[in-house]
Parts: structure tokens; C-alpha cells; sequence
């Protein structure tokens, strides 16, 4: 069973319903209007609507209506040693759907060394069996050579895949090297996608771990120590200095701490096109769990970046994301069972890393940033939901209340209050890393392809009835900007004559910077080095063969009159 | 190199360093008593009052008679009482306002062997010495030009200013001492690559000299080598490049690991900090695109890669807790990431050079092929022609600290290797005679700084970072006499023609400047006078250094104090524990694992990354008896409520 995209959309085609007298809440603009909808899609917006009799009517009576909103990072089902995590497609996105989010956008990620569009198979499949909402997804880019390449364009181009994830930590397993960096995100910049990062030092995270260890902490707090905050800092300024070199849009996942948030919203003031996305744990809770003495507790807290223990992180980057210096949030929902985590019991580094988020996502927000005024109605659809889809190239199918996009579609009760806790959530977890928060802010009805899934507290959802939605390269959102600056950017090289003064002897073995061309021969180091040059500048080249420099100059009498090219001006 | 023997008993510091004397620079006997003759400097400061007026009066009605200084030699009887030496060790500076970083003062200088003997009013001196009237010019302590790259080899050829020439050249700008880089091969051994620099500069160089060791590769075995060099050989720091891929580039593990190293020996981190991975794609972009002139070189070493590599070499002293050096600071932003470091308090110190400070990158674009090459050097000069203005802005305001030359330049020939391809083209700018006037004509007389600031970034900061002080760097008895004799109202117009260094171009080339040696003294002895050099080759002293420099260390070993961590005290987990498959999730502790020694023959360069400890599994085990100290049968909070939710 499987969807391909919206032309064969499936059985639910009957489903007509009208939603009267609600306030239609855009990132733009906010208005009362009634909305009818039908096979999925909105076909009806404003006042007084001629709709077919018998149509099923939810009355709004002035709550807001929001786009439904969209999770752009989820690891549902991942695996991990021979387990997975315990939400899985069903789980996950029926957590998803009860929290306001009629869109997942979750992670594959193949096993380094392995083929990118097998893992990517593997995935649909678990997702079309499974999965309750729409759905899309990311790849990782795990490892790097040729084979990689032609995958990539194969998943942009026929897949319906546009964002990839690289890591700069997990040293030795799946981080990569400044040049690979650079090579991925000039790669992806050409092809239209998104290049996302997972940013933290991973080189010195490893020393550090190791410290730790040897120093006799082996609890979370280990953690979250060996792991501090500047280390994220300095792989997002690193991760923008590449991105900016190579003219690609940049997208940096789990923003967790302040210095690192402080670095994008830096980089956008300078211009660069980059994107943070803080998840819904840094949004809500702090690090200073990690101290916990109950060690179940502590582990749960456990993800990458770690929370920051400074407990006015979470208010500094709701501000940050009310100003739009953070641009979408997702969850980075992937839970484990305690015995998962219990893996790493004597050993902080083997604990699997992943929190849970997806279902209290929405509603965090809205208790954190717009209940307490920093942002309004408008922007919390933004960055909930709005955002998203224009990252991904979605808009305005989703994340827009608009005649004929999609019908997901979320009633919002800005007044209700819930208690989080692990014993009412929908996810699989012993723990909720926001056990006790008492949240204001509720959705009341959530529509996802214009099918009630909920109402009245009770959750309806269909496993596998989710579509996979293709993601198409060159987002305007990201790309218009990043077109503009190709064009600009044309390098010239400056018209001499040719110098025609003694050159020195010299020998290749060793020296300063150049002979990186020369020393890094493709055969020896197949993975790493893979800096092969294009040019044969290996020897010196006789004076007569220069057809690199541009033909159309006169070089027998170069300007300035001939031959002045060694004498002192 | 012992020298026990030459330590004057008032002055125990870092002067029994001093290790070797040349021919001409003997001690002279008896010299020792008249040590008790040295004026206390409180007994100074008590009747500086009256006298400063007098010399106020003095000065004025010198400046407008004449400007040269008065050099009188001993001449009939007194001639007798230096009967060794016609040209005398012992020199006396009368009326100089003396500059040092925290004031200036005006007394008069006696110096004899090498050493400031004696400072005040009315010394009594020994007869027929030879004395200069300063005139109440300016009398400064010699610069240290910390960054100097002299003879210098790359790809068989060598940077075209040798340690004599290269010495000459600093001279006759008033620089007394300067500070080389030892540059081993990857996979040499650091000490024999130090001796061979020792050999080079002992027989060569004219001032006094110390070196800087690269650690141009990494693995443990270096650590004993650096070990030695700190504790034998008075090195005290050392630089790690984050440039040059697949030659001197060190991963960022490396780094960590170099930068402990250092901590722990007390040796100050210096880093070349450009991100080499990227420079190394944009050459080849650049070359792809069939730029291969000079211009290229600056397109392909973009500032925001130097910033970049300034910040990871922050975080990565951060975590160490090492002080960090940056040498060559030559953008707008690798500054400001310096001075954000240290108003977030890190112990970072800054070091801009001649040419950034001096002139910008747009000569890169020159029509002039070989004058275009002559301004090549890495990290390049900022195209941004604000650039000078705003580092030497930022040298003013303390936000940078030191500044050196990076003097290292090729003759156009040397140039022209790369003149197909400019990552080939060998990379240096000259510097070391222009440094001292390039910052008083570009700071002081523009009046950014003031005469004590400009002690302060030319000698005195990089005395004390480097633990020369205050034998180097200051004026006061006890210190060498290598002294300056400075007038702020020389104007010189900058010329290859003119200039003491063997190349074609200088990269200031025209650039005129205000102020300029009048008088130079190293080691006791006049090298410059009236615009003459008189230097002897070979006569410079190398000047070992100890570590833990105060000015670096102090707050360092503060700070490993408070830095402990601690563990939470838990009860043993006793919940269910997941199956794990037999393949692991090879996480980052991996790393020591998988680094087996016994692999290094097959990668000699590039995977020398052993971590010393061994984390392998096993251990992790024996850390817990480390905990029995707590008690565990009862956990705190009740027994076994460890997997209870809440």
C-alpha cells in the first residue's frame, strides 16, 4: 500500500466537512471566515458558503483555526543496535496528531558505508505501513565518496527528497572532515537541497569523554560535561563559514544552547542564509537533570546537543524564535525505554541519545512564547507549521490555511490547561522529560486529511493511512537569495603579461601550502583524501603553454608596456 | 650552557638564562662591586620632581638648536682607565626620558657588560666612559619582533633574509631581539630540527635571539621531545597549524591533545589559525576557474576561514584550559573574535603583524606580476583597505597585545615557482626593520596609543608572555641594555633601495613614515649610530625562556584549580538492561581504541592520533569500586527507587 504523491489520494474521498464561524489564523494575517473542505484539500473559504447538504459541521464559535503544524524533525522507529526506539511510525505520529501536528518530517539514516536510497526504501516502507499523518523525509549523509553523489541526485531528483543531514560529531562513525563539508554543501548547493547540520565538535568531544571517564564519571551528568556548550557554538560558526563559502543554505538542527543560537542569529545578520531550529526540549526544560539522583531520570534527559544547564536557556531561545532569529521547531522526538538507556549504566557515552517532544511540541510553544506575549498568533503558526513547508518547498499545500491546500487543520483552545505526564502521554516512554509542566494551550479539534482524527479529547487514527509528500529542490524560500549571490559571485583573474624573470630550483618534497594539490594522489587514501585536483600543475609548466589564462588578452605586449613585470615600480 | 657564573647576584630571574657570550663582549673584572653604586629607585622617584622641570627646560632649548645626539668618547687621561677595549662596554646615557609601558621618567642610563647598571641623576660613573646626550629624547627598551621566519627553509630553497641579514635588518629598526620559528619537517625530530636552527642562528644572527618550536605533526612521542625542549633547551612555546592540508595541519583531536600537552609543560599555545580544508577546496576552485595569478591566493584564503579557525582554536584552548597565542592576526574578524574571546575572559593573546598593520591586499590584484607575488603570505592581507586602521585601532585599545613581522621573504626568482599557480608561490612579507616606525607613524603620531603603549605592544607584552621579563622589555637595573634611542620626528620614505633586507620589493614600497631609531644598543653596545650599523655576525646570545610565564599562567592555574568535576553519587542501576547486538555503535570513546599503535607504520603522517589513556571497556568496570565510598546498599532517597517514574 503506498501513495504516491496527491493524484491517487485513497478511500477517505466522502469526507466532506465544514468548520463554521472559526478565525483563521495565517503566519500573515488572521480572519473569520467558514472553511469547507473535501477529499482532503480546502475548497472553500469565507462567509456564507454554498456547501452540499449532509455535510458534517464543526462549529468553531471564534476559536482560532491554525494550519496543521508541521514536526520537521522526528526519528520515529529509528534503529539502534538491533533495536528501536520505542515510538514507532504508528506511535509516533498518533503522538503527533494529539499534540496539533498533521506532519512528520523524519531522519533516515543509513548506516555509514551503506547505500542511501536502500535505507530510504527501508523507511517508506516502515512509514507507508505505519504512519498516521502525512508524511516526509530527510536524509542523512553519512558517509561521502562518488556512489553518495549519484544517490543524492537520484533521491532529489525522482525520491521527493530536498534536505540532507550531515554530522560533525560522532567521531569515527558517522562525522565528517571540514573538506567532505565542503564538498557535500557545494554538491548540495548545486542541486537545490538543503544542507542540514548536526553541530557539535565531535574531535573534542571524544577527548573530552574520555576525560570524563577517566576522572570516574560515568553518569548523564558525564553527559552533558563532556559535551559543553562552546563545543556546539564553534561547529555552527564552523558549519556557516563553510556554508557561506560555498553559497549553500544552511539548516542547523536542535539549537540547545544559547552561544550556539547567539552564532546563527549573528550569521543572519551578516546575510548568510541559515536556519536554527531549536526542538522542543531546549524550548522547555533545562540540563540541570542531568544531576538527577535518580539515574532513570537523568538518562532519559540524555540527547545530542545536550540541554544546556543554564536554566535561561529555554527562555532565551523562545525569544530568539519570536524574533525570527530562529527560524522552526521541531521535536527530535526518539524515546527509548529505560532499559534501552540502561545500556549505558556504568557508562555515559553508550547511553542512546533521543528525547521525547513531538505530542507537547505545539503546545510548549504556545504556553512559552505566546502566552507570555513574546510572540503572536501569527508567528506561532510560522514557526510552527509555516516555516517548515516553505524550508521544505511544501508551501502553501501545507502550512497554509488557503483554497486547495491540504486539509490539516487544527482548532486551537488557547485556554485549555493540561498537566504533562507519563502516564497520559501517547508516547511508549516511561519518562517525559516534562513530567509536571502544566501547559496553556490545547488543540480542541486536529484534522488531517480532512478526516477528524481529533475531537472531544478522543484520538481516531488510522495506521498507514499517512502519504509520503515529495519535497521538490530549489525551496524559494531558501534559494532566491542563494540564486541572486551565484550570479554576483563570478571570480576574474587579473590580465598580466607573462612573467618572464629567472625562477628559482626547487623541489616538490615539502613546503608550504601549495603542494596539496600535488601531494594528494587519488590512488592512495580512497575515503578520506578525497581533494583530488583537477589540474596537472604538478610540474612546472614551460612559459608557452598557458591556456588558462584568457585568450582574448594581448599577452606579446602586456599592459603597461613590455616586459616591466620584473623590474621594481 | 651552564651559566651560573655570569648571574649578577641582584638580579636572579630569568637572566641566568643567559647562555652564551661572544668574543668581542667579555666580562670585565671587578665589575661586580660597583654594583652597590646602583641608585634605589625610590630614592629616584622622591626628587623626580624638581629635576623633571629642569629637564623640560633642557629639552626645549635643544630642540630648537639641534637635533642630532652628542656621542663623546673618552679622550687623554681618562682614555687610560679602559685599557682593554678601545671601543668600551660601558656606556652612559645622559638626560633620556626613559619609556617604559607603566611611565616614563627622565634620568640618566649607565650601562657596563651588557646590563643596566645603574639608573638616576648625577650616577657616578667610572671615568672615560663613553657617553651619549640624549637630550631628553626618548629612550625606549630595544623592540622583540616575536615572529620572525629567517632562512627559512621550503622546498629546497630558503627565505631570502638569513639570521644575519635578517638581524641587520631588525637593528636598524630598533628592534633588539627577535623571536624565530623552528620549523621541523613532519616526521623530524624536534630537537635536532632546534639544534639545527641553534647552528644556523649562533653563527649568524647579530641581536639576541630565542626560538619558537612548530609542532608540524602529532603523536605521543613528540610529548617527551617537547618535555626536553622546555626543560633543556628553554623553549616555552610552541605553534600548531590548522593550515596546510596534508602538511602541517593538525585534526582538531590533535590539537586537544597538543594543547594539554602544553598546559601541562607551561608553555604558551601558538596557533596558525586558517581552516586549511577549505582553503585547500577554494584553491582548487579558484584554479579550476583559471585564475592562477596572486590574486588567486587571496580569493581562495577568504577572512571568514581565518575567523573561523580563530574561534575552534579558542573553544579547543577553552577546554583545555591553555593559554593561546594567535599569530598573524590580519583580518577585521579574526580580531573581533579575539577580542570577544577575552572579554569572555579567555587567555587569548593576539599577534598582528608589520604587514597587516602597514598596508592591505589590494596590491594582490597588481598588474605587476612579481610585485603582486611579493605580497603573498598566509593568512593573506585584507583586501579591505580599512583593515590597517582597524587592527592598529584594536592594538591600541589592548584587544591585541603583541605585534611581530612574520618576516619571511623570497626574492622574486623564489616567487616565480609559482607563477603558473599561486598556491605554489612561496609565502612570506618582509617586516622586521619597518615594525617598530610602522606602529609609532600608524598608532602614536595618529594618537591611538601613547609612547608607553607603544613600549608596551613593540617589547614589554612580548617579554612577559614569552617569560623574558623584565630582563627583555623594560628599562631598570638588572635588564639587558638593549635600549633605543627613539625620535618621533624622523620622517623616512620606505624603499627596496634603502632597506637592509636582500629582496627586490617591499611590500611598504613608498609608504612614508614619522619616527625611527636614532641610536640602537644590543647587548651593551652601539649598532646603530647616525644612521650606521656597526653589527657583528654571529654575536647574538641565545635567550632561553622558562615556563609558566606569570603574565600567561597566573590565571590559568587558578582556574585548574576550581575546574574539578565531580560525579552524582547514584545507587547502582538495577532495572532491566537491553540486549545490545554484538556490533556496537562505535561512539566517539572509540577513538583510543581504534588507534592502534601498532598501525602507525602504515600511516606515518597523518593518523599519529594515539590517545594516551586507555578507556578500552574493560576499565570502565574499575572505576566503580570508586565509588564505594558511598554507601550503596541504601541508596539516598530510599532503596532502589531508581527505576520508579518521577
Amino acid at each position: 500500500m503506498s501513495y504516491q504523491g496527491k493524484k491517487n489520494i485513497p478511500k477517505i474521498t466522502s469526507d466532506r466537512l465544514l468548520i463554521k464561524g472559526g478565525r483563521i489564523v495565517n503566519d500573515d494575517q488572521s480572519f473569520h471566515a467558514d472553511i469547507y473542505m473535501e477529499d482532503g484539500l480546502i475548497k472553500q473559504i469565507g462567509d456564507n458558503l454554498i456547501v452540499p447538504g449532509g455535510v458534517k459541521c464543526i462549529e468553531a464559535q471564534g476559536k482560532m483555526v491554525i494550519p496543521g503544524g508541521i514536526d520537521i524533525h522526528t526519528h520515529l522507529q529509528m534503529p539502534y543496535r538491533g533495536t528501536t526506539t520505542v515510538d514507532d511510525f504508528a506511535q509516533g505520529s498518533k503522538a503527533a496528531l494529539a499534540g496539533g501536528t498533521t506532519m512528520i518530517v523524519d531522519h533516515v539514516i543509513p548506516e555509514p558505508g551503506t547505500s542511501l536510497l536502500e535505507a530510504y526504501d527501508q523507511w517508506r516502507q516502515w512509514a507507508d505501513e505505519k504512519v498516521c499523518c502525512d508524511y516526509s523525509l530527510h536524509v542523512d549523509i553519512t558517509h561521502w565518496d562518488d556512489n553518495v553523489k549519484q544517490e543524492l541526485d537520484s533521491l532529489i531528483k525522482e525520491k521527493g527528497v530536498n534536505s540532507f543531514q550531515v554530522y560533525m560529531a560522532y567521531k569515527d562513525y558517522y562525522q565528517m572532515t571540514n573538506s567532505e563539508l565542503y564538498e557535500v554543501f557545494t554538491f548540495l548547493a548545486e542541486r537545490g537541497g538543503i544542507a542540514q547540520v548536526h553541530a557539535e565538535n565531535g574531535e573534542i568531544i571524544a577527548e573530552e569523554q574520555a576525560r570524563m571517564l577517566q576522572m570516574g564519571i560515568t553518569g548523564p551528568e558525564g553527559h552533558v560535561l563532556s559535551r559543553p556548550e562552546e563545543l556546539e557554538a564553534e561547529a555552527v560558526f564552523r558549519a556557516i563559514t563553510i556554508a557561506s563559502q560555498t553559497n549553500c543554505p544552511l539548516y542547523v538542527t536542535r539549537v540547545m544552547s544559547k552561544s550556539a543560537a547567539d552564532i546563527i542569529s549573528q550569521a543572519r545578520k551578516k546575510g548568510n542564509v541559515v536556519f536554527g531550529e531549536p526542538i522542543t526540549a531546549s524550548l522547555g526544560t533545562d540540563g540541570t537533570h542531568y544531576w538527577s539522583k535518580n539515574w532513570a531520570k537523568a538518562a532519559s534527559f540524555v540527547t545530542s546537543p545536550p540541554l544546556s544547564p543554564d536554566p535561561t536557556t529555554p527562555d532565551y531561545l523562545n525569544t530568539l524564535l519570536s524574533s525570527g532569529d530562529l527560524s522552526v521547531a521541531g521535536s527530535a522526538h526518539c524515546t527509548f525505554s529505560v532499559a534501552q538507556k540502561a545500556i549505558g549504566k556504568d557508562d555515559f557515552t553508550q547511553i542512546p541519545e533521543g528525547v521525547n517532544g513531538v505530542e507537547e511540541r505545539m503546545a510548549l510553544i504556545w504556553d512559552k512564547a505566546v502566552t507570555t506575549g513574546k510572540m503572536d498568533e501569527n508567528m506561532f503558526v510560522a514557526v510552527t507549521s509555516t516555516n517548515a513547508a516553505k524550508i521544505l518547498n511544501l508551501y502553501p499545500r501545507k502550512g497554509r490555511v488557503a483554497v486547495g491546500s491540504d486539509a490539516d487543520l487544527v482548532i486551537w483552545d488557547t485556554d485549555s490547561i493540561r498537566t504533562i505526564t507519563a502516564k497520559t502521554h501517547n508516547s511508549a516512554a516511561e519518562y517525559n522529560i516534562f513530567e509536571g509542566m502544566e501547559l496553556r494551550g490545547a488543540p480542541q479539534v486536529v484534522i488531517c486529511q480532512g478526516k477528524i482524527v481529533l475531537e472531544d479529547g478522543n484520538l481516531h487514527t488510522t495506521s498507514g493511512v499517512g502519504r509520503f509528500i515529495p519535497c521538490s529542490p530549489f525551496p524559494d524560500f531558501a534559494y532566491k537569495r542563494v540564486k541572486a549571490r551565484k550570479q554576483l559571485a563570478v571570480l576574474k583573474a587579473v590580465p598580466r603579461g607573462m612573467y618572464d624573470g629567472p625562477v628559482s630550483e626547487y623541489s616538490m618534497s615539502r613546503g608550504g601550502t601549495p603542494s596539496a594539490s600535488a601531494r594528494t594522489s587519488p590512488t592512495k587514501q580512497p575515503v578520506r583524501n578525497l581533494h583530488q585536483s583537477g589540474f596537472s600543475l604538478a610540474g612546472p609548466p614551460t612559459p608557452d603553454d598557458l591556456p588558462i589564462r584568457p585568450a582574448g588578452r594581448r599577452i606579446v605586449v602586456p599592459p603597461g608596456g613590455r616586459s616591466n613585470i620584473t623590474s621594481l615600480s | 650552557m651552564s651559566s651560573s657564573g655570569e648571574t649578577p647576584g641582584f638580579f636572579g630571574g630569568p637572566d641566568s638564562n643567559r647562555q652564551k657570550f661572544c668574543g668581542v663582549f667579555c666580562p670585565v673584572d671587578g665589575s661586580s662591586d660597583r654594583r652597590r653604586r646602583t641608585v634605589d629607585f625610590d630614592a629616584l622617584s622622591s626628587c623626580r620632581g624638581r629635576n623633571q622641570e629642569q629637564q623640560v627646560i633642557d629639552r626645549q632649548m635643544d630642540i630648537s638648536q639641534q637635533r642630532k645626539v652628542e656621542i663623546r668618547e673618552t679622550s687623554g687621561k681618562e682614555a687610560l682607565q679602559n685599557l682593554d677595549n678601545g671601543r668600551s662596554d660601558r656606556l652612559l646615557i645622559k638626560g633620556a626620558k626613559i619609556v617604559n609601558d607603566d611611565q616614563s621618567f627622565c634620568a640618566d642610563v649607565y650601562m657596563e657588560d651588557g646590563v643596566i647598571k645603574q639608573i638616576g641623576e648625577n650616577l657616578i660613573v667610572p671615568g672615560g666612559v663613553k657617553t651619549i646626550d640624549a637630550h631628553g629624547r626618548m629612550l625606549i627598551p630595544g623592540g622583540i619582533d616575536v615572529h620572525t621566519r629567517f632562512q627559512m627553509p621550503d622546498r629546497g630553497m630558503t627565505s631570502a633574509d638569513d639570521f644575519y641579514q635578517g638581524t641587520k635588518a631588525a637593528l636598524a629598526g630598533g628592534t633588539t631581539m627577535i623571536i624565530d620559528h623552528v620549523v621541523p619537517e613532519p616526521g623530524a625530530s624536534l630537537i635536532s630540527a632546534f639544534e639545527q636552527w641553534r647552528q644556523w642562528a649562533d653563527s649568524k644572527s647579530c641581536c639576541d635571539y630565542s626560538l619558537h618550536v612548530d609542532i608540524t605533526e602529532w603523536h605521543r612521542g613528540l610529548q617527551e621531545e617537547m618535555e626536553t625542549l622546555v626543560k633543556d633547551h628553554g623553549v616555552n612555546s610552541f605553534l600548531v597549524y590548522l593550515a596546510y592540508k596534508d602538511i602541517f595541519q593538525l585534526t582538531d583531536a590533535q590539537v586537544y591533545e597538543v594543547f594539554s600537552v602544553i598546559r601541562d609543560l607551561g608553555a604558551v599555545a601558538q596557533v596558525h589559525a586558517e581552516n586549511g580544508d577549505i582553503v585547500a577546496e577554494e584553491q582548487r576552485r579558484i584554479l579550476d576557474q583559471g585564475i592562477t595569478g596572486p590574486e588567486g591566493h587571496v580569493l581562495s584564503h577568504p577572512e571568514e576561514v581565518e575567523a573561523e579557525a580563530v574561534n575552534r582554536s579558542v573553544t579547543v584552548a577553552n577546554q583545555t584550559n591553555c593559554p593561546l597565542y594567535v599569530t598573524k592576526v590580519m583580518s577585521k574578524s579574526a580580531a573581533d573574535i579575539i577580542a570577544q574571546a577575552r572579554k569572555k575572559g579567555t587567555v587569548v593573546y593576539g599577534e598582528p603583524i608589520t604587514a597587516s598593520l602597514g598596508t592591505d591586499g589590494s596590491h594582490y590584484w597588481s598588474k605587476n606580476w612579481a610585485k603582486a607575488a611579493a605580497f603573498v603570505t598566509s593568512p593573506p592581507l585584507s583586501p579591505d583597505p580599512t583593515t590597517p586602521d582597524y587592527l592598529s585601532s584594536l592594538l591600541s585599545c589592548g584587544d591585541l597585545q603583541v605585534t611581530g613581522s612574520a618576516h619571511c621573504p623570497f626574492n622574486t626568482a623564489q616567487r616565480a615557482v609559482g607563477k603558473d599557480d599561486f598556491s605554489l608561490i612561496p609565502e612570506g612579507v618582509n617586516g622586521t626593520e619597518e615594525r617598530m616606525s610602522i606602529i609609532w607613524d600608524k598608532c602614536v603620531v595618529s594618537g591611538k596609543m601613547d609612547e608607553n603603549q607603544f613600549v608596551a605592544v613593540t617589547s614589554t607584552n612580548a617579554a612577559k608572555i614569552f617569560n623574558l621579563y623584565p630582563r627583555k622589555g623594560r628599562i631598570s637595573v638588572g635588564s639587558d641594555a638593549d635600549l633605543v634611542l627613539w625620535d618621533p620626528d624622523i620622517t623616512k620614505i620606505i624603499s627596496a633601495k634603502t632597506h637592509n633586507s636582500t629582496v627586490e620589493y617591499n611590500i611598504f614600497e613608498g609608504t612614508e613614515i614619522r619616527g625611527g631609531p636614532l641610536v640602537v644598543i644590543s647587548q651593551g653596545k652601539m649598532v646603530l649610530e647616525e644612521g650606521t650599523l656597526h653589527v657583528t655576525e654571529g654575536s647574538g646570545r641565545y635567550v632561553a625562556r622558562k615556563p609558566f610565564p606569570d603574565h600567561v599562567y597566573k590565571r590559568i592555574k587558578a582556574r585548574s584549580r576550581l575546574a574539578e568535576l565531580r560525579g552524582v553519587p547514584r545507587g547502582l542501576y538495577d532495572g532491566p538492561v537491553c540486549e545490545v547486538s554484538v556490533t556496537p555503535k562505535t561512539m566517539t570513546p572509540a577513538s583510543s581504541a581504534k588507534t592502534s599503535p601498532a598501525k602507525q607504520p602504515n600511516q606515518p603522517v597523518r593518523n599519529l592520533h594515539q590517545s594516551g589513556f586507555s578507556l578500552s571497556g574493560a576499565q570502565i568496570d574499575d572505576n566503580i569500586p570508586r565509588r564505594n565510598t558511598q554507601r550503596i546498599v541504601a541508596p539516598p532517597g530510599g532503596k532502589a527507587n531508581i527505576t520508579s517514574l518521577g
